[in-house]
């Protein structure tokens, strides 16, 4: 029986940069500008990094492939640093990849880092892309609105939701995002929204309209981890440690087999499963503080809910509705603003989504702080579609907790 | 053992275009064309081709008959997608007919099909003769005004025949009323009139009456005169010479489906038949650098066969759009966005590999655990024992499915916008994310029942090419 990562690895430093339409700069000065905050928290010179992860998603758009555009950008000391790539879990593998390495004790501390330059492709959305010989022949080349958009039909049906209120019940996820965005200064949307604005808005891909959709920006994130002993031979004294790290990928069973009913993300069921036993959560819809949720689009969110065992399968449009994942709610969900303000580079946004948590753990939220004291703060990918996909539940809290 | 016909199927795409809608745009350049704004005419949609109609009507035509005894087919088109790459054979693969018939592409005149049944029903095999064309026409032309898109399909051989091959007359005269050279968008067409008197009157009129006495039937016996002549009053006017009654001559459905090329005389054959009755006798007669002149005679089998294809013929949906048929025919270039830049490339050896896949709608049943599963792979989904190869071919074209989830994609490139799409479950086992084609706004639901049509997924532009798959489109009231 496994023992867990639990309570195994700190978090030594973290930083992002300024997300948005960075006409301004490329990969490389973001990864830069994320750095440069990290080291500088965690306190140690670039040489004592011995071990590097890359996070990049479309890395033809981004940063060319390998990792040796992160190892060149920041300089790092003849390490090495090895690029993932997991659709939109990308940014998390770099950090399980940099936890792992720490955890097994090939290195005493280690960099992950994520970033994408999305804004070099001309056109809002995500890039279009071939997939694979066999699938570019049967696949259907849809866009990402359109994929997860499906998601609402099917748990309409299934729950009896009527078009109308379930609109509503996502319009409310963006408008919270919005409202919690526009007191971050490093979000890129940082402009309020009202309801009737969300359910008014152009349809994107049915029933989606433009803010039920997350932006389409350039960022960067990472965090340098180590052994919770390094971190207090460095003098830190709030740790901030790993409690679960977990990814599922689907193995074709949403896809191909005929028992999937299309209204939930499976793999995110069995990752929160996997993600509460190793942190030791048995009941996370009071034990979890804060929560950073892959909201690519208001639908996922909503049902991201439910699947993280925080909602009861078929009323977390309920719960959205009453105020549980605002910020003043029991189990605030995206209190930095998500993807919804922040965006969506792929390989910086899981990293991105641990910064906040980080921080909140700190006390160092600003105006966003929680003051009940944060413990268990959550954060979730999804990346592909909802019928065939990889998530990743990831917690972070207090050493020892 | 009589020869003849064993079946027949036709299809006709479901819009429809006004006609009044073209010439309410073009009256400023050609308002002489308002004599011919009158009724409508079927447009097949962006992901159409004689190669994917002429599968359509291939399927209506042997609904029920056992596709494994077709012992050859051909495809009749002058607008055929490939010079050199047998399309016939396309269409073979999306039937899944066997690998062991013989294909053949038939071109060159609006005679093709004709032609390619006339020799099919020389000999007694039981050879699948298909007609499509998609043939355009040059913005405020007559030729806008009429052309039409649909496919037929004639199942010709011997046995229980529907319609007995009583014989047929051939004439073969390079008479030039109309050209398209290789390669070139439009025809070229010379004055009626002329080619009224010199082509119809002189070429057809003569060719039916030669026709009549070789085989010793008299003009008065013919019950059906099917002639293929797009121009009103001519039908009745050939008919008239050779002493055929007036009421005998069919329809051209030229008000509401246009004239549809090679298609045409087999399109008025079947839809002169679904209204037949057995122990009639039927004229075919069409024109093209010549003329083919064919006549049958009904028998017993044919209200079976009348009955099954009568759900198949679907109504039309009017069409206003004129400015999206215009773009559908490469003749109105509109702004598609980066998104559409998505390079297409097919790789040959991958088609090669999943040609039964992917042109077929082959999946899989797992032989162990009864799994059906699209596309088959080497370890089926949810497998326990571990065991490879385990997968038998299992067709999926022919399977009703319903939604499970869907969506009107605003954001991502589709000719036809919005790009509906969604998982679809089949009867009997499988599943898929499927494009959704010929579908209208309001038609999409989860529950909704679907059926699946041969179309082109996707043009590679850079290399001249075309991808072929499958879409579902709504199952419409009487079909299923």
């Amino acid at each position: 029986m496994t023992s867990g990562i639990k309570d195994k690895v700190a978090i030594l430093g973290m930083g992002c940069a300024r997300f948005g339409e960075r006409w301004d700069t490329d990969a490389d000065g973001l990864m830069v500008e994320a750095f440069e905050e990290a080291i500088a928290d965690a306190g140690i010179e670039v040489a004592q990094l011995e071990a590097a992860w890359l996070g990049v998603g479309f890395d033809a758009q981004s940063t060319g492939p390998s990792g040796i555009p992160a190892a060149v950008a920041l300089r790092l000391p003849d390490i090495g640093v090895t690029k993932v790539e997991n659709y939109c879990a990308s940014g998390t593998e770099s950090l399980r990849g940099a936890v792992y390495a720490v955890a097994s004790g090939a290195a005493d501390i280690a960099l992950a880092i994520g970033v994408e330059k999305l804004k070099d492709t001309g056109y809002g959305g995500l890039p279009t892309r071939t997939r694979g010989s066999r699938w570019d022949m049967i696949g259907v080349t849809g866009s990402a609105p359109g994929n997860f958009a499906q998601l609402a039909s099917a748990y309409g049906a299934k729950h009896g939701i009527g078009p109308s209120d379930l609109k509503r019940a996502m319009a409310h996820v963006s408008v919270k995002s919005h409202a919690n965005g526009a007191k971050n200064p490093k979000a890129h949307l940082r402009n309020l929204i009202d309801i009737d604005k969300a359910l008014n808005a152009p349809l994107i891909a049915e029933p989606l309209g433009l803010f039920d959709c997350c932006g389409v920006s350039d960022g960067a994130a990472c965090a340098i981890v180590t052994t919770p002993e390094i971190a207090r031979a460095l003098g830190k004294t709030d740790i901030v440690a790993i409690k679960a790290m977990q990814v599922v990928s689907s193995n074709g069973w949403e896809m191909q087999s005929d028992q999937w009913d299309g209204s939930y993300l499976h793999t995110t069921r069995v990752a929160a499963t996997k993600a509460y036993k190793e942190a030791g959560i048995t009941d996370p819809r009071n034990q979890l503080s804060l929560t950073e949720v892959h909201d690519c689009f208001s639908i996922t969110e909503l049902i991201t809910m439910e699947d993280l065992f925080i909602s009861q399968e078929g009323q977390g449009w309920k719960d959205v509705l009453d105020g549980l994942f605002d910020a003043d709610g029991k189990v605030p969900c995206q209190i930095d603003g998500g993807l919804k303000c922040f965006g969506h580079p792929i390989g910086a946004s899981g990293l991105r989504m641990v910064y906040e948590n980080y921080l909140q753990l700190l006390g160092r939220a600003g105006e966003r702080q929680r003051q009940d004291s944060p413990t268990f703060c959550l954060s979730h990918n999804l990346g592909g579609m909802p019928s065939q996909n990889v998530s990743s539940v990831s917690i972070i809290g207090p050493l020892g907790v | 053992m009589d020869v003849g016909i064993l079946s027949y199927g036709l299809y006709v795409p479901r819009r429809r275009l006004q006609r009044n809608s073209i010439y309410q745009t073009n009256r400023w350049y050609a308002p002489g064309l308002g004599g011919l704004a009158k009724g409508e005419k079927a447009i097949s949609n962006w992901d159409e081709d004689p190669v994917t109609m002429a599968v359509e009507a291939g399927r209506y035509c042997m609904d029920g008959i056992d596709r494994g005894l077709v012992e050859s087919i051909s495809l009749a088109s002058t607008t055929l997608p490939f010079a050199d790459r047998s399309n016939a054979g396309i269409v073979k693969e999306a039937l899944n007919l066997s690998d062991n018939v013989m294909s053949a592409d038939c071109t060159g005149s609006l005679r093709a099909g004709t032609s390619s049944l006339m020799h099919a029903l020389q000999n007694s095999a039981m050879a699948l003769c298909l007609a499509a064309d998609r043939r355009k026409s040059k913005v405020a032309s007559t030729e806008e005004m009429n052309y039409g898109d649909a496919s037929a399909a004639v199942l010709a051989g011997s046995g229980e025949v529907i319609a007995k091959y009583l014989g047929g007359y051939s004439k073969s005269i390079d008479f030039v009323d109309h050209y398209r050279e290789t390669g070139a968008d439009f025809d070229y067409a010379w004055e009626a009139r002329f080619v009224r008197d010199e082509g119809y009157q002189k070429i057809l009129g003569s060719a039916i009456g030669a026709a009549l006495e070789k085989l010793g039937i008299s003009a008065a016996a013919v019950d059906h005169a099917v002639i293929s002549v797009p121009v009103r009053g001519v039908p009745q006017k050939l008919a008239a010479v050779a002493g055929i009654a007036p009421e005998a001559v069919a329809d051209s459905h030229m008000a509401t489906v246009g004239d549809t090329g090679v298609s045409h005389p087999m399109l008025m054959l079947a839809m002169t038949l679904q209204n037949a009755k057995p122990g009639e006798k039927v004229l075919l007669a069409s024109f093209g650098q010549g003329a083919d002149v064919m006549v049958f005679e009904t028998t017993q089998h044919l209200p079976a066969v009348n009955q099954r294809q009568a759900h198949f013929i679907q109504p039309g949906l009017p069409d206003t759009n004129y400015s999206r048929y215009l773009f559908h025919r490469g003749l109105l270039d509109i702004d598609k966005g980066m998104r559409a830049e998505l390079d297409e490339k097919q790789p040959g050896t991958s088609l090669a590999r999943d040609r039964k896949t992917v042109l077929g709608l082959i999946g899989g049943k797992c032989s162990e655990s009864g799994i059906v599963q699209f596309p088959k792979t080497d370890l089926p989904v949810n497998t326990l024992s571990r065991a490879t190869g385990t997968f038998e071919d299992y067709p999926l074209a022919d399977r009703v499915a319903k939604v499970l989830s869907y969506t009107a994609d605003r954001l991502a490139y589709s000719p036809d916008p919005p790009s509906y799409y969604g998982m679809i479950d089949f009867n009997g086992g499988g599943r898929m994310v499927a494009e959704f084609a010929d579908i209208e706004e309001g038609e999409a639901e989860v529950g909704r029942e679907m059926r699946m049509v041969f179309r082109i997924k996707a043009f590679d532009t850079l290399r001249g090419f075309r991808k072929y798959f499958w879409k579902a489109i709504p199952v419409q009231r009487g079909e299923s």
